[in-house]
């Protein structure tokens, strides 16, 4: 398979085929020797406690097949690819800018036209049943995570404070939603800001003390306040009522209509019967609705002084200090408002699960979302979107990759290989995209006009 | 004699129990350029910083424009019109340079100041070239332009210049002093130069001082000190051509 393009001038990588013959074989029996006693034995305690070796040739066959196929892929494919695109001339950046231009021009809109239309399509493709799980598992959870992620890229992202323990604000928010409305009565337009204000108001009670610390250390001191908000939440029994959890918290409503089967219920009022596509489908547009905000909030920040004093002080923390930035005053407002995004998130997952137990918020959360900031790009909020899906999407569709349990077995169960399939695309991104998938920062400023830019003809820079 | 614009009286720097700067007195009026020149770790640099009290000093007062500033925060002193081009330049390297220039006029707590932008393009027309290029791409001369070019967006009456030629080929050099000595003569500002090209900023300051050590061992009139033997065995033989 000497599939190159071949190209007129320059020495062009060859195949050589022993030598990728030879590779696959070691590969192999390296493979077949390793997998052995790991995967083509396999002991078992029968009911009467003794151990039974069984063998398990079909797999162990099946995957030192895939390690010969992958060795062959790499020196058929990969090598050569990689090494044609090391000999190609780099493209001019210009043209390549460009391109990223236009993509993201056109990107936003569809990408928001989309997922606005999302519960509509689903409900055409799907039908009602099937859309519950279209719309909740899959749309909803993942616009959680986008809006936890936008809120986290605030503090990681353009303030460059790794934050690792950034679950806590969700859980304030979570908690402060269900026990407001617990003892308060209180509705969920209601307790949306109060929970947001709260989890703002923890963002600045830890931004204080951790204020003079940076990198490592600052992000090990986050990672302990995650977990002693856990630990509270735990252990505070009389008030959250410890690892049992919180539940009856109540749904939010249609302008004071719930949603349920009832005679006041939504489908009773607008005469259609009742499903509970209804509330999902409303769900998603609150979240939808809290994301779009908090991506339009982060846009206006990073044009106002304040968000330019958070990427500066990503940049270079001294040079700020003699331009005359309290840094300070910039790391607590960082702080804050990625809290009360975090915070808003809190409460509309309380609101959407009913319940809530401090096992939604391990430091599991905090490293996803982490996570989704990182592979995004750090600081692009598209780049978050993306990861976002691809990240919780992901997992969701290895739920529903029965099939393969054909091809496994019966025990075989997808879900169980997320962490290692979240490991693979991460190295991968990591391999490819070093910086990320969108890893060039926009400006926040551009020129009006690009042709006359000479000393006396500069023009303002358009916000 | 008239009030100089800064004094520093005094100053004791520690970074923990290591004394850095030991009793430094120095002062620079209006109009002046003054030099700072001393070897590697003679405490130029903790000096410069001390001024913006980062580090604070622990003894001693800095006084600018009859202000005593000694105890005033970072953020605070670079808002009362001293502007400081830190040691390294130090720009914001993922930012355009249009982004950096207008940094440096945010921070000073002005706001985006179109007059102030047009004046400081037309002194570095090569920065006029690049706005939307990425501050990190820039060649070391341009990235030093920017950094003096930004700390300017504040408009600022004393400027703190710490080794402007640190890295830069001597012509690219002798480019930032001419910028330097315009700035001073045609736009009167007061420049406060710290540099290890001791030939150069000893001709183009009006008064030096040389540090060893911490402590301020020798001052004059800039000519009068490239004249003195201590000055030129220590910091000019051999890097006299340049
Ligand atoms: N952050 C710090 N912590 C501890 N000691 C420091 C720190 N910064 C500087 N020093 C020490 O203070 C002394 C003076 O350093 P400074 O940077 O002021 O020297 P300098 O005159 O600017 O030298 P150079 O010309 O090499 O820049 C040195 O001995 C240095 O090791
Ligand atoms: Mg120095």
């Amino acid at each position: 398979m000497r599939a190159l393009p071949s190209r007129p001038a320059g020495p062009t990588y060859r195949v050589e085929f022993d030598r990728a013959l030879k590779d696959a074989a070691i590969a192999g029996l390296i493979a077949l020797g390793l997998f052995l006693p790991l995967i083509g034995l396999r002991t078992t305690q029968d009911i009467r406690n003794e151990l039974t070796l069984e063998t398990r040739w079909p797999l162990l066959f099946t995957m030192v097949g895939l390690v010969i196929a992958g060795s062959l892929i790499n020196s058929f494919v990969i090598t050569p690819w990689r090494a044609y695109r090391q000999e190609k001339p780099r493209t001019p950046s210009t043209a390549a800018a460009q391109f990223r231009h236009e993509f993201l021009r056109y990107f936003i809109p569809l990408a928001i036209g989309f997922v606005a239309v999302y519960p509509m399509l689903s409900l055409w493709l799907a039908g009602m049943q099937g859309s519950v799980k279209w719309v909740d598992n899959f749309g909803i959870q993942i616009l959680i995570y986008v809006m936890l992620g936008l809120g986290l890229n605030i503090v990681v992202g353009l303030a460059g404070l790794l934050d690792l323990g950034y679950v806590a604000f969700y859980a304030v928010g979570a908690y402060s939603f269900a026990l407001l409305a617990e003892h308060f009565g209180l509705s969920f337009f209601t307790l949306l800001p109060l929970a947001g204000i709260l989890a703002t108001f923890w963002g600045v009670l830890l931004g204080f003390p951790v204020l003079r610390l940076r990198g490592d250390y600052l992000a090990i001191v986050t990672l302990a306040f995650g977990e002693i908000i856990r630990l509270v939440l735990i252990n505070w029994v009389p008030v959250t009522n410890g690892y049992a959890g919180i539940s009856g918290i109540p749904r939010p409503t249609f302008f004071g209509i719930p949603f349920n089967a009832s005679d006041e219920g939504f489908a009773a009022t607008f005469g259609i019967p009742f499903h509970p596509v209804h509330r999902a489908i409303f769900l998603y547009y609150i979240i939808l609705a809290l994301v779009l905000l908090t991506a339009l909030v982060t846009v206006r920040l990073r044009r106002l002084p304040i968000g330019r004093a958070w990427e500066a002080l990503r940049e270079d923390e001294i040079a700020c200090r003699s331009l005359g930035i309290n840094t300070t005053n910039t790391k607590l407002t960082a702080f804050a408002i990625g809290a009360m995004f975090g915070g808003f998130a809190g409460s509309f997952f309380a609101a959407r699960q009913g319940f809530i137990s401090p096992e939604s918020f391990t430091f599991h959360e905090s490293a996803t979302i982490v996570a989704i900031v990182v592979l995004g790009g750090m600081g692009s909020q598209i780049g978050v979107a993306i990861a976002a899906v691809a990240m919780i999407g992901g997992t969701e569709i290895l739920r529903e990759l029965d099939f393969l349990k054909a091809l496994f077995g019966n025990e075989f169960d997808p879900t169980q290989y997320r962490m290692l399939l979240f490991g693979l695309g991460m190295v991968m991104i990591m391999v490819w995209k070093p910086r990320g998938l969108i890893g060039t920062r926009q400006p926040s400023v551009v020129l009006a006009e690009r042709k006359a830019i000479s000393g006396t003809l500069v023009k303002e820079g358009r916000g | 004699m008239t009030e100089p614009l800064l004094a520093v009286r005094g100053v004791e720097t520690y970074y923990g129990s290591i004394c850095a700067l030991k009793g430094v007195d120095l002062e620079v009026h209006e109009g002046e350029i003054v030099t700072l020149i001393g070897a590697n770790g003679a405490g130029k640099s903790t000096l410069m910083m001390t001024i913006f009290a980062n580090p604070r000093a622990r003894k001693g007062r800095i006084v600018f424009a009859g202000q005593d500033i000694t105890q005033l925060p970072t953020h605070e002193i670079a808002r009362i019109r001293i502007a400081q081009s830190p040691e390294g330049r130090r720009i914001f390297a993922r930012m355009t340079v249009l982004e950096n220039l207008q940094m440096g006029a945010i921070a000073a707590g002005m706001d985006e100041n179109d007059a102030q932008l047009t004046r400081v393009l037309d002194l570095f027309p090569r920065l006029a070239e690049r706005l939307s290029q990425r501050g990190g791409t820039l060649s070391g001369g341009e990235q030093q332009m920017l950094a003096i070019a930004r700390a300017l967006m504040s408009q600022p009456r004393l400027l703190l210049l710490d080794e402007p030629s640190l890295g830069l080929a001597p012509l690219v050099a002798q480019q930032i002093f001419a910028i330097v000595r315009e700035l001073n003569q045609h736009h009167h500002l007061t420049v406060f130069l710290v540099e290890q090209n001791a030939f150069h900023a000893l001709k183009l300051a009006h008064r030096g001082y040389v540090m060893v050590n911490g402590v301020i061992t020798m001052s004059g009139s800039g000519r009068d000190l490239l004249e003195r033997p201590e000055v030129r065995s220590a910091y000019l033989e051999g890097g006299r051509q340049h």
